[in-house]
């Protein structure tokens, strides 16, 4: 038993070949954040304000897909999702559609404390967002060079792109294109067993306006119960159709299984490629499997253990990454 | 294989002093839909059709809250949504936020079919339909008297609530069970759903939700019908359907509960339904139907009454409320 925290900043396709200028400034806001919450979780905060708080840490990072540098629709617009979850009251709250509210994962936090539903979305959700108070900002706040960029690039290739860490060649051999990564997240448990997950994304580039990914749907990008938080990332229409994330929790309930082993059953069972998770149980484990190339992520125990990561460890237990 | 059988509801909660001529007509509108759906079964149509078609009926009818017929918005406004799912593959669409389209639950079927995603909300929802040229009419067009008549009430009851969960006197006084749902007394509360859930001639499971949400609501709220796992789900194991407090159901995740306790606890359909309704839903009130690949059926609601109505292709066909 103990404190326990993990986090991702999505799961895909991510090239061996990443350079550099791109790679630090990932790596550091994962520390950063990884930083926070287990600073948090030592001041004996609660998880869901944990998980809160890292996560608003990375809406505001502009080099992952939320919040600023959220990934642009078909229409170069930002629409931002995101959903939070209590483990213990099984409280949730979501948010879909949102284009100027600039911390995505508290306005759904609201939704849950504040209101008789669960989940807003679009106008109704901006309007909620205004009554709230919290920070809005210009929908151009959100926007960058980068996801012009990608936007551009997927357009050319007429494809819904879900890597953005690539510039898609037009004449790409590479069917796998379609490779994933999308989503912020983070799951905490504190030594009482308490547990929370939240996740938030700007979804897939390119997608079409009014598309809703996995991220908000509670049991599939999201869940936490007294089992274990769990949040997931990568192709939102296999993540939907799998239950990724009720399916981790309703393994260890049902089945008993561990939760490194329903982890790795769930993300087996979904088609390589296609999806990352982290997870923390009610005992203060950790694990953050993927069937994809790679998956940005951190985690920390009580226990003195800690990981940042984007590649998988080697059988030897040592991180591909320190080999580069 | 032991054949086709098909499950229909139009809503969990009802109001016990409800009116027999309203009784007759959920009861007629009820039969005929499950006439419809076997037909099509004995004519050896896939599962995912007969949901199709069969919710569509029941989006047309008024009597039921989906399509013409929907809860209002607390702007008086009609948003609705819906979901499918083919157990066969796990594929969905699911649509939110509409308020133009005649047959949501159709054009959740084409975001499953025709585009790259399983979810389309509001103006992206819209324009899509419009691209897929369905079906469309005026907000007006869903907007009934009787649902104008019920916005007033509910938006009294609520006034009267902060917290809804602090009990309000009771306006009827058949016992059984909690006489309020979603904050508002039963003879102001409107059944907000309807399903269908089927397996076919070859053993293929699918479901369908579409319902205008819950009265009085938030514009912009999403409730349960639209989300796989909480409203709607169908596997190689079962398909389900889910009605009742939205919230409740999300949280709890129970469609897909169903079908976990039969694929990792073993239970067959009848005893997953059963569970799902006593250990998942605490406070919550709702109601399911469900099919099993097997060719069974089963309902479960915790509810007072629950729309419903079943057939079998050994002969079985029944239409109840409570």
């Amino acid at each position: 038993m103990g404190w326990a925290i993990a986090l991702h900043g999505g799961a895909g396709d991510i090239p061996f070949s990443l350079p550099e200028e791109r790679r630090a400034p990932r790596e550091a806001t994962l520390r950063h954040c990884l930083d926070l919450g287990v600073a948090a979780l030592r001041a004996n905060r609660p998880p869901l304000d944990v998980v809160e708080l890292v996560v608003r840490e990375l809406e505001n990072s502009p080099c992952y897909n939320a919040g600023k540098g959220s990934v642009l629709t078909t229409a170069g617009t930002v629409e931002m999702e995101a959903c939070i979850m209590d483990g213990n009251t099984n409280n949730c709250g979501a948010v879909s559609g949102l284009s100027t509210v600039v911390n995505a994962i508290s306005l759904a936090r609201l939704v849950m404390e504040k209101t008789p539903h669960i989940y807003l979305a679009f106008d109704g959700a901006e309007a909620f967002a205004r009554e709230q108070g919290v920070e809005i900002m210009d929908p151009s706040h959100f926007i960058t060079p980068e996801n012009i960029e990608r936007l551009k690039n997927a357009k050319e290739a007429n494809r819904v792109q879900i890597d953005y860490t690539q510039p898609i060649k037009a004449n790409s051999t590479n069917d796998q294109g379609d490779s994933q990564i999308g989503t912020v997240g983070c799951v905490a448990v504190d030594n009482h067993g308490n547990l929370a997950s939240a996740t938030s994304t700007g979804g897939l580039v390119n997608k079409m306006v009014g598309r809703i990914g996995d991220t908000p749907i509670i049991g599939s990008g999201t869940y936490a119960n007294s089992f274990c938080a769990v949040s997931a990332t990568g192709k939102g229409e296999s993540i939907i159709r799998a239950t990724v994330a009720r399916d981790v929790a309703a393994l260890m309930e049902y089945k008993g299984l561990s939760l490194k082993e329903a982890a790795a059953y769930v993300v087996e069972k979904v088609p390589k490629g296609n999806v990352g998770l982290v997870a923390v149980s009610a005992n203060g484990e950790v694990t953050m499997p993927f069937n994809t190339t790679g998956m940005f992520r951190a985690c920390a125990t009580e226990e003195g253990y800690s990981e940042i990561a984007i590649w998988p460890v080697d059988s030897n237990g040592i991180s591909e990454d320190s080999q580069k | 294989m032991v054949g086709w059988a098909i499950a229909v509801h139009g809503g969990a909660g009802v109001d016990p002093s409800l009116p027999a001529e309203r009784q007759e007509a959920a009861r007629r509108v009820l039969s005929r839909c499950l006439a419809l759906g076997a037909s099509a079964l004995r004519a050896g149509r896939a599962a995912v059709d007969v949901v199709e078609m069969v919710v569509r009926d029941l989006e047309t009818d008024p009597v039921f809250n989906s399509g013409r017929g929907s809860a209002l918005t607390r702007d008086g406004t009609v948003e609705m949504e819906a979901s499918i799912m083919d157990g066969r593959g796990r594929r969905c669409g699911a649509v939110s936020g509409l308020t133009t389209v005649k047959n949501p639950v159709s054009l959740a079927r084409l975001v499953m079919d025709r585009s790259p995603h399983s979810y389309l909300a509001f103006d992206g929802a819209e324009e899509f339909a419009r691209q897929q040229g369905v079906e469309v009419v005026d907000n007006s067009y869903f907007v009934t008297d009787e649902n104008v008549s019920m916005l007033k009430l509910a938006k009294e009851a609520n006034s009267i609530l902060y917290d809804y969960r602090v009990p309000i006197p009771e306006t009827c006084s058949a016992g059984a069970g909690a006489m309020q749902m979603n904050g508002l007394p039963i003879s102001i509360y409107a059944p907000e759903t309807v399903g269908c859930a089927v397996v076919d001639a070859n053993g293929h499971c699918a479901s369908a939700t579409s319902t205008g949400g819950l009265m009085n609501k938030m514009c912009g709220r999403i409730g349960d019908s639209p989300l796989i796992g909480a409203g709607t789900y169908a596997c190689g194991a079962c398909a389900v359907s889910c009605t009742g407090e939205g919230e409740a159901i999300i949280r709890s995740t129970l469609a897909r509960d169903v079908a976990a306790v039969m694929e990792y606890k073993g239970m067959r359909l009848q005893e997953a339904v059963d569970w799902a309704i006593k250990e998942r839903l605490d406070e919550g009130k709702a109601g399911l139907i469900a099919v099993s690949g097997d060719g069974e059926v089963a309902f479960g609601f915790n509810t007072v009454g629950m729309f419903r109505g079943c057939a079998t292709e050994q002969g079985l066909m029944e239409v109840a409320i409570w």
